[in-house]
């Protein structure tokens, strides 16, 4: 029969190194990153959108494909029917021109879509509250098909008229 | 034919009759656990039977499993040239479903079977019964701190197999097949999402545990007291608990990662 | 602590008792009285239920129809907390002594003291050492039951069930499988707790000379009724055929020698296996 000492002091170390693997597996393997803790810190902007796509609640948001924060939720404007979404900028990057572009960019050919912030030129930068006013939408496959097909149909009708 | 059919009732009734049973029985279990959790000595044993003596088939069972991933998913990623996806492949596979599910199966072979087969002794050597001429109540004494022991060890096993297992696969990938290590582990942080990934693998394997525990000492409580009801009870729980587990995870599957 | 001298009401009374275990009649309409103070044995053939007997006493099964009370409650009608309050004034012996494997001598016998009185430390330990004098074995109190024989098991087992100082002791089969020496020992301690502390014994045997020679009063039990009662003397008077049997160690009587079967010529002759 071990002592309970023993006992004590081995299942505490059994304990500890369970809960050390789920650290590691939380720092280490997941994007947990203590950065998001600081998060909280961030400003809200927002940006409206004709389709998001498929952006996400907590999709990245970058500048120059540095991550600065996060799509912190998605919403539809009630009158014109647009997609909003509301970005959670760290505070570190406080110096965003008013004019810069929100535009909605694929990470890979299959990988998950974000937010690419082009900086303008404005003096001003951008506060919590403000909205970004030059937004691209995300690009949808369909869309892109049926313009193609619609083009090549138009071709072929005008002929050889128009210069190729 | 119409014995067929008999037997067939007859064994559908003794099925809901032994689930009742075990709803009973788990019923007054659990409402021994606050007495449990107040005689912290024989909870630590138990979770010292239940884990610490579980941990050496977890970390080789969890770093084998790690690199037989790095080793298929190479061969097959390599096809797509997509071999810099090694670490995504491996954490989620593990993280989500391997680290839960194996470190359960693994658990219910080793923990279970120990359990059902010593409450089936103590049952058989009339231990139970001297317990409860003795007014005291063996579901508190007994059972209710080897089931609190297990629903808190398998969590613990089970992320333990998947960070051995992640490394296992960092070491197959990264070390012997020449996966860039930044891409590895950079690629695998930026898709492991700590809610949606490894909480659900911790909240299945809480499921898990309870119920691997929960199966392992009723039918250890239940059994039959001889020998020959013994074995067939340690089998019997090693058996239903895997089904349980594996059904349990295509349900919780279903929910969370929908 | 309970007095069982002076008082002249039984301690256990048992009225048209009546159980079975599936089709086989353990017990039919049954009456019993189980005097206080004194040793009272229950003897029958292998398979009559005397065991069944004691967890009916002790409230684990619930008899089908019929009365037993012990000290004035009915067991069966009691509730769960009820029934836990008279357990801590019973002490059972089992056959295999059922010492909990994982506790040391020691410990075992702390067990009951440690559950249900909240008595210091140096008191247990004085309590348990006592107790453990009191069978003998007081030297042996750190070792496991994997470590003892089969005797000093059993009185392992009889230290631990009188640590709460019960009013009424059941032994179930004490004296089976046991050597000469071991069977003395037994003897004697079953006649000192009786003596010493005016515990009610009960004792469920099927040795008839040991058990006759302690016991007070004895039941002889055989396919579900009472087949003679008395004390050990007018027993061994006793004319009938039941009682013959078993006290003579008769192996043909009422219990028979063959197991029933058919005619044996034609068994034979027929040559199926059936």
């Amino acid at each position: 029969m071990l002592q309970s000492k023993t006992i004590e002091t081995v299942v505490g170390l059994f304990v500890a190194i369970g809960l050390g693997a789920l650290l590691v597996l939380a720092m280490r393997v997941s994007n947990l990153n203590l950065a998001d803790f600081g998060n909280e810190n961030g400003y809200e902007i927002r940006a409206k959108f004709d389709n998001i796509g498929g952006l996400k609640v907590r999709s990245p948001v970058k500048m120059a494909g540095v991550t600065v924060g996060r799509v912190a939720a998605i919403d539809i404007a009630k009158d014109t029917y647009e997609a909003i979404a509301t970005l959670k900028i760290d505070k570190r990057y406080n110096q965003i021109p008013a004019d810069t572009a929100a535009n909605i960019y694929t990470a890979g050919l299959l990988g998950e879509q974000y937010v690419s912030l082009e900086p303008g030129g404005d003096e001003n930068f951008l506060k919590a509250g403000d909205e970004i006013t030059l937004t691209q939408s995300a690009v949808v496959l369909e869309q892109i098909i049926g313009q193609f097909l619609f083009e090549k149909a138009a071709e072929g009708d005008e002929g050889g008229d128009k210069g190729s | 034919m119409i014995s067929v059919l008999r037997g067939l009732g007859r064994a559908g009734l003794g099925f809901f009759e032994r689930l009742g049973r075990g709803h009973v029985f788990l019923f007054y279990s659990l409402l021994g656990v606050p007495a449990g959790l107040y005689r912290i000595h024989l909870l630590l044993t138990q979770v010292y039977m239940a884990g610490v003596l579980s941990l050496v088939i977890i970390v080789v069972s969890g770093f084998f499993v790690g690199m037989v991933l790095g080793l298929q998913g190479y061969n097959t990623l390599v096809d797509f040239g997509a071999e810099e996806s090694l670490g995504i492949l491996v954490a989620l596979s593990l993280v989500r479903e391997l680290g839960p599910v194996v470190a359960a199966l693994l658990f219910a072979g080793r923990a279970g079977s120990a359990l059902t087969a010593e409450i089936g002794l103590m049952k058989t050597t009339e231990q139970l019964a001297a317990m409860e001429m003795m007014a005291v109540d063996p579901l508190k004494r007994v059972v209710a701190p080897r089931l609190l022991a297990g629903v808190l060890a398998m969590p613990l096993l089970a992320a333990i197999f998947s960070a051995v297992g992640v490394y296992g696969g960092y070491f197959v990938g990264v070390g012997l097949l020449g996966v860039d290590e930044g891409a590895f582990w950079a690629q695998m942080q930026s898709s492991v999402d700590f809610h949606d990934d490894i909480m659900n693998g911790v909240i299945k394997s809480f499921v898990f545990g309870f119920t691997v525990t929960w199966i392992a000492v009723f039918e250890g409580y239940d059994t039959v007291p001889t020998s020959e009801g013994i074995s067939r009870a340690t089998t019997r729980t090693v058996v239903n608990s895997s089904l349980a587990v594996l059904g349990l995870d295509f349900v919780l599957t279903a929910l969370m990662f929908d | 602590m309970d007095t069982n001298r002076g008082s002249e009401e039984p301690l256990v009374t048992i009225r048209g008792l009546s159980f079975s275990r599936g089709a086989r009649k353990i017990f039919d309409e049954v009456d019993m009285d189980i005097a206080r103070g004194k040793i009272t044995a229950i003897m029958g053939p292998s398979g009559c239920g005397k065991t069944t007997l004691l967890s009916l006493i002790g409230g684990q099964l619930r008899p089908d129809a019929g009365s037993v009370r012990v000290d004035g409650l009915e067991v069966p009608q009691l509730s769960r907390r009820e029934l836990l309050q008279l357990r801590k004034r019973m002490g059972m012996l089992f056959q295999s002594g059922a010492l909990l494997t994982d506790l040391s001598v020691f410990e075992n016998v702390a067990f009951p003291l440690r559950e249900h009185t909240g008595l210091p430390v140096p008191i247990i330990r004085d309590l348990v050492l006592m107790k453990l004098e009191a069978v003998g074995l007081r030297g042996a109190r750190d070792l496991m039951p994997s470590e003892l024989s089969g005797g000093m098991a059993r009185r392992v087992a009889l230290a631990r069930a009188i640590a709460l100082d019960p009013m009424m002791i059941m032994y179930d089969e004490p004296f089976a499988g046991q050597d000469p020496i071991s069977m003395g020992v037994l003897l004697r301690l079953i006649h000192l707790m009786n003596e010493a502390m005016g515990v009610t014994s009960i004792v469920v045997s099927h040795d008839v000379k040991e058990t006759a020679s302690i016991a007070d009063y004895v039941y002889v039990l055989a396919e579900g009724k009472i087949v003679g009662q008395g004390t050990p003397e007018e027993l061994k008077k006793s004319p009938s055929k039941w009682v013959r049997q078993f006290m003579d160690a008769l192996p043909d009587g009422p219990v028979h020698f063959h197991y029933p079967a058919p005619a044996y010529m034609e068994d034979l002759l027929s040559g199926e296996d059936r």
